[in-house]
C-alpha cells in the first residue's frame, strides 16, 4: 500500500480540525482511504491540538505513527512535532507563527518556510493562513489543485464571490510556493484513480444506523465524545420522523427513551461514561419492565471526569454490571465505522425482539475519527424486527404482558390498543403485571411466582446469546501467537499482525465485537486452539481479559494495556508481540 | 355507549392505610376520567415510587410504575412518542419535589401537555416517616428529631415560576373540588400541576385532615382570577412561605394560561405521524441521506 501521514497542529481556535478534515475529504474524493485522529483538549481557545490524517491506496486501519507532512500553526506544535517528522518528509512553517531554531528535524526532512499569515492578512482574512498551508500540502503530495478549488467553491459559494476568490488566491499561493521551490515529495500517491467514497466518523455511522434501523426517538445530554450523534440527529431527525430530545440530564435522557419505547417508538440514547453512570438505575428498570432500549456508551478516559477528550476502553465493567440485580442484556462493541452502523441496526432489532436494553460500546477514537467507507459497506435495506406483539384485533381479555413462555419473550402491547391495558412495574410483578412486592412478597405461592418471573426474564439472555457473533480471526489460523482484542482496538491489531508477518512472524488477530453474552463453549474452543495469546485493550485492569476468564475459564497468557488516553499505535503492539516471541514474556 | 365509572377501576384494591388521603385522589381521578369519557386504553398513567405511586395499579388505564423520581421523564418520552395519548403523572411529594424536582421544573418550562397530580402529605410514608421536601419547619420526624430546619418547597410558586400553564391545589378532604380541578387539569392543553394536600394518617401527626379543614378555602369562591399572574402569585405565597404564616391554605385553580405546547412546536411532531404510530420505518432514499458524506 502507498500511504502518507499528514499532520497539522496549532492552538484550539486555529482551525486545525477543519484544515485536516478538508485535507482528508480531498483525499477521499481522490479515491484514497483515510483514517483521522484528533488530539485535542477540553478548551475552546488555546492549548495544543493536532490532527493526523493517514491516507493510503487501501483501507487504512489505524492512525499510524509519525507524520510525513507537518503543518505548524503555533510554536508548541513546532516544539513537539518537528523531531517526529519521518525521513523524506516536509515541515511547513511560518516564521511569524513559530521558530524552528534549536529544533532537530531529521536530516532528510525538507523545511518549507511559507508566509501563511502575511499572505492571509494581505488578502484580508488571517484565518486563511490554513488555506495557504493546505495548498502547500497538496502540492507536496502531488494532489492537483482542482479538487481544492471545487471544495472552496462548495464551502464559500453561497457567500460573496470575493470570498471565494480570496480563498482561491490563498490556496494558490501555498500551492505555487511548493511548485516553484523544490516541488513535490515525489511520493507517487495515485490521486483521482479510485472511486470517490464516503468519509464519516463512528458517531455519524451510528446515527445513520439508527435511522436505517427504524429508531424514532433519540434523547441525549451533551457529552464528549458522544455529542456528534446528537448533532446529526438534531439536524436530520425531524426530516425522517425521529423525535430528538435534549434532556436536562442523563437520568431524564434514559427515562424519556424508556417512556417512548414503552409507548411504541424504537428508542435510543447515547452518552459517555459519566452520563452512563447516571443511567444505570434506569437501565435495570428497562430490564425489569421489559422495555426495549438501545443505550450507546462512547467511552473516554476515566475514572470520573478523567480526560474528556481522550480515549479508553475502560467502561466494559460498567456496562456489564450496570443496575442492581440480574437482568438480560447484550453488549456490542463495533470495531469500525461500518460496524458502528451495523451494530445499531442489530441493537435496535435485538432490543425489540428481546424487550430489554442492548448496550453498544464505542469510544472517542472510533466515535470521533473519520474513516473512509465504501457505499456497499452501509446496507440500508435491513429487516426491522418489532418482536412479539399482541394482536391488535384481539379483545385483550386477561392480557398477560409478562406471560411465562419458553423463550422468556412475552407479547407486547402499546398504550392506545383497546383491551390490553396493563401496568409495567419496576416492582416484581405477576404475568399480568400486578405487583408481588407489596402485600404478596414472601407469601408461598408468590415466592414461587417471583422465582419463575426471574427465570422467564433471564431465559432471554440465552436467546440473546444465540444471536451473538463469534470472534473473527484474521491472519494464519495456526499462528504461533494470537493477539486478542475488542472494539476499536482490533483494526490497529490487524495492521500490527501485517507488519509482524512482513518481519517473518506468524501472528494472528482474534477480534471480538460482540462481548456479552458470549457463546461460551464455542468461544472456549476457539481460545483453546490458540498457542500463545496476548490481550490488547485500552484500560488498566484488563476488563475484557477478566470477562473472558470469568465466562470461559480461559486466561490469556500476556497483556498489553494502555491507559494514557492515547489510542494504540501499531508499533506498540508489534513491539509487545516481538517481546513475547523472543523472550516469552 | 357511555363509559361507566366501573370501567376505570382495576381488579387490584388499594393497599393504602385506612384513612389515607390518596383514596380521595384515586376517586377524583377515576371520576374525572369518566366525566371526560376518555377511553382507558388511550390513557397512560405514569408513577414513580412511594405509597401514592402505587396508584397506577388501581386504575384500568395503561400504567407505568417506574423509578423513584423519574415518572415525569418517562411520561415525557411516552407523550412525545404518541401525543394522542392522555398522559397523567401521579406520585408523592418526595418523588416529585425531592428526588425528581429537576425533571419537574424542566417539564414545566417545556409546557408539555401532561397532567401531574402530586399527592403531597409532607412526609415520607413508605419509608416510615422521614421529613420530606414539603415538611414544614420545626416538624419533628424520624430524620429530624429536633425539627425540620429547612424551608419547604412551595410547589405552586415553583410551578408558576417554571412556566407551568395550569397550577392548582386540591385537598383530599374536598373530593368535589378536587375532581373539578382534575377535570380542568386534564382538559388543559399544556403542563398542569395539581398539588393535592393528601394527609398521611400514619406518619404525619401535624398536617392532619383537621389541620387542613381549619385552613383550606376555594379561591374561585373568593373571586380569584387565575389568568391574572400577579393575583396567582399572591395566592401561591399565601402558604407555605418564609415567614411561616399558615392561616389559610388556598385550593382550586390558582393559575391558568394558554401558550403553545411543546408537542405543537416540536419540529418532528409538527410534520409527521407520532413516532409510535409510524409503520414505515425504513429509509426511502439512503443516497440522499449519504450525500453529505462525499
Amino acid at each position: 500500500m502507498k500511504e502518507i501521514a499528514f499532520r497539522v497542529g496549532g492552538a484550539a481556535g486555529d482551525g486545525v480540525a477543519s484544515t485536516a478534515e478538508t485535507f482528508a475529504r480531498l483525499c477521499v474524493r481522490g479515491g484514497l482511504w483515510v483514517h483521522t485522529y484528533s488530539s485535542y483538549q477540553s478548551v475552546i481557545r488555546g492549548g495544543h491540538v493536532w490532527t493526523q490524517v493517514r491516507a493510503g491506496t487501501e483501507p487504512v486501519l489505524s492512525q499510524g505513527e509519525e507524520p510525513d507532512v507537518l503543518i505548524i500553526l503555533n510554536q508548541e506544535t513546532a516544539d513537539i512535532h518537528v523531531p517526529l517528522v519521518r525521513d523524506g518528509g516536509a515541515i511547513v512553517y511560518d516564521e511569524q507563527l513559530s521558530k524552528l531554531d534549536g529544533l532537530r528535524a531529521r536530516p532528510t526532512v525538507r523545511l518549507v518556510k511559507l508566509s501563511m499569515l502575511a499572505t492571509a492578512r494581505q488578502l484580508g482574512e488571517p484565518m486563511m493562513k490554513n488555506v495557504v498551508a493546505l495548498g502547500a500540502a497538496l502540492a507536496l503530495l502531488d494532489i492537483p489543485f482542482d479538487p481544492m478549488e471545487k471544495a472552496i467553491r462548495e464551502v464559500f459559494g453561497h457567500k460573496k464571490p470575493e470570498i471565494v476568490e480570496m480563498n482561491l488566491k490563498a490556496g494558490h499561493t501555498g500551492y505555487d510556493a511548493i511548485a516553484n521551490d523544490g516541488g513535490s515529495l515525489g511520493r507517487d500517491l495515485p490521486y483521482g484513480q479510485g472511486p470517490g467514497r464516503m468519509m464519516m466518523t463512528g458517531n455519524e455511522a451510528m446515527a445513520l444506523g439508527a435511522l436505517a434501523g427504524g429508531c424514532r426517538f433519540y434523547s441525549a445530554y451533551p457529552m464528549t465524545p458522544a455529542s456528534a450523534i446528537l448533532h446529526w440527529m438534531a439536524t436530520n431527525g425531524p426530516k425522517h420522523g425521529i423525535v430528538v430530545k435534549q434532556a436536562e440530564d442523563e437520568l431524564a435522557v434514559v427515562n424519556m427513551a424508556i417512556g417512548a419505547a414503552y409507548a411504541g417508538a424504537r428508542a435510543m440514547c447515547a452518552t459517555s461514561g459519566g452520563g452512563f453512570s447516571l443511567m444505570v438505575e434506569a437501565l435495570g428498570q428497562a430490564g425489569m419492565t421489559e422495555t426495549p432500549l438501545v443505550a450507546v456508551l462512547v467511552q473516554r478516559t476515566g475514572p470520573s471526569t478523567g480526560l474528556p477528550t481522550k480515549t479508553e476502553q475502560g467502561d466494559l465493567n460498567l456496562a456489564l454490571g450496570a443496575g442492581q440485580g440480574d437482568w438480560p442484556r447484550a453488549i456490542l462493541a463495533p470495531r469500525s465505522a461500518a460496524e458502528c452502523f451495523e451494530s445499531i441496526v442489530k441493537a435496535l432489532n435485538l432490543a425489540d425482539v428481546y424487550q430489554t436494553p442492548i448496550l453498544v460500546l464505542s469510544d472517542l477514537y472510533l466515535g470521533e475519527g473519520n474513516r473512509t467507507l465504501a457505499r456497499d459497506e452501509l446496507d440500508f435495506n435491513v429487516p426491522i424486527l418489532r418482536g412479539f406483539l399482541a394482536d391488535e384485533n384481539g379483545d385483550g381479555k386477561g392480557f398477560k404482558r409478562y406471560k411465562f413462555t419458553e423463550s422468556g419473550i412475552s407479547p407486547r402491547a402499546f398504550p392506545g390498543m383497546k383491551g390490553y391495558q396493563f401496568t409495567a412495574a419496576t416492582d416484581e410483578h405477576m404475568e399480568n403485571g400486578f405487583l408481588i412486592s407489596d402485600v404478596l412478597a414472601g407469601v408461598p405461592p408468590w415466592i414461587e411466582e417471583r422465582r419463575k418471573m426471574m427465570e422467564k426474564r433471564m431465559r432471554k439472555l440465552e436467546g440473546l446469546r444465540s444471536e451473538m457473533s463469534l470472534p473473527e480471526l484474521w491472519g494464519p489460523p495456526d499462528a504461533d501467537l494470537t493477539i486478542v482484542s475488542w472494539g476499536s482496538t482490533s483494526p490497529t491489531v490487524r495492521e500490527a499482525i501485517g507488519r509482524l508477518a512482513a518481519e517473518g512472524h506468524r501472528v494472528n488477530s482474534l477480534e471480538f465485537s460482540h462481548l456479552f453474552p458470549l457463546r461460551i463453549a464455542e468461544t472456549q474452543e476457539i481460545l483453546e486452539e490458540r498457542k500463545t495469546t496476548i490481550m490488547v485493550e485500552a484500560n488498566y485492569t484488563g476488563q475484557f481479559a477478566r470477562l473472558l476468564r470469568a465466562e470461559t475459564g480461559y486466561a490469556v497468557d500476556h497483556m498489553l494495556t494502555k491507559y494514557d488516553g492515547e489510542p494504540f499505535e501499531p508499533r506498540e503492539i508489534v513491539a509487545r508481540a516481538v517481546q513475547v516471541i523472543e523472550h516469552g514474556a | 355507549m357511555a363509559l361507566e365509572l366501573q370501567q376505570y377501576k382495576s381488579e387490584t384494591k388499594p393497599d393504602w392505610c385506612p384513612g389515607c388521603g390518596d383514596f380521595a385522589v384515586l376517586s377524583a381521578l377515576t371520576r374525572a376520567l369518566q366525566v371526560l369519557q376518555l377511553p382507558p386504553w388511550n390513557v397512560l398513567l405514569v408513577s414513580g415510587i412511594g405509597c401514592s405511586s402505587n396508584i397506577t395499579g388501581f386504575l384500568s388505564t395503561y400504567g407505568y410504575h417506574g423509578l423513584h423520581g423519574r415518572a415525569v421523564p418517562v411520561a415525557t418520552g411516552a407523550k412525545l412518542a404518541n401525543p394522542e395519548l392522555t398522559v397523567i403523572v401521579a406520585g408523592g411529594d418526595g418523588d416529585g419535589y425531592g428526588i425528581g424536582v429537576g425533571h419537574f421544573v424542566h417539564a414545566m418550562r417545556r409546557n408539555l401537555d401532561l397532567t401531574y397530580v402530586v399527592m403531597n402529605n409532607e412526609i415520607y410514608g413508605l419509608t416510615t416517616g422521614q421529613a420530606s421536601p414539603t415538611s414544614e419547619k420545626e416538624h419533628r420526624t424520624k430524620s429530624t428529631p429536633e425539627g425540620v430546619i429547612e424551608n419547604p418547597i412551595n410547589p405552586i410558586a415553583l410551578a408558576i415560576a417554571s412556566g407551568a400553564t395550569f397550577v392548582a391545589r386540591g385537598f383530599s378532604g374536598d373530593v368535589k373540588t378536587l375532581t373539578d380541578v382534575v377535570v380542568r387539569a386534564i382538559k388543559h392543553k399544556g403542563f398542569a400541576l395539581v398539588d393535592v394536600m393528601s394527609p398521611c394518617v400514619t406518619y404525619n401527626k401535624v398536617n392532619t385532615y383537621d389541620w387542613f379543614k381549619k385552613r383550606v378555602y376555594v379561591v374561585d369562591k373568593e373571586g380569584h382570577n387565575p389568568r391574572d399572574i400577579h393575583a396567582a402569585w399572591a395566592k401561591a405565597i399565601e402558604w407555605p412561605n418564609l415567614d411561616g404564616t399558615r392561616e389559610r391554605v388556598p385550593t382550586g385553580v390558582i393559575y391558568e394560561a394558554e401558550y403553545p405546547t411543546y408537542e405543537q412546536l416540536d419540529p418532528t411532531l409538527s410534520r409527521h405521524e407520532p413516532p409510535a404510530k409510524q409503520r414505515k420505518l425504513g429509509v426511502e432514499n439512503p443516497d440522499e441521506v449519504l450525500h453529505e458524506f462525499y
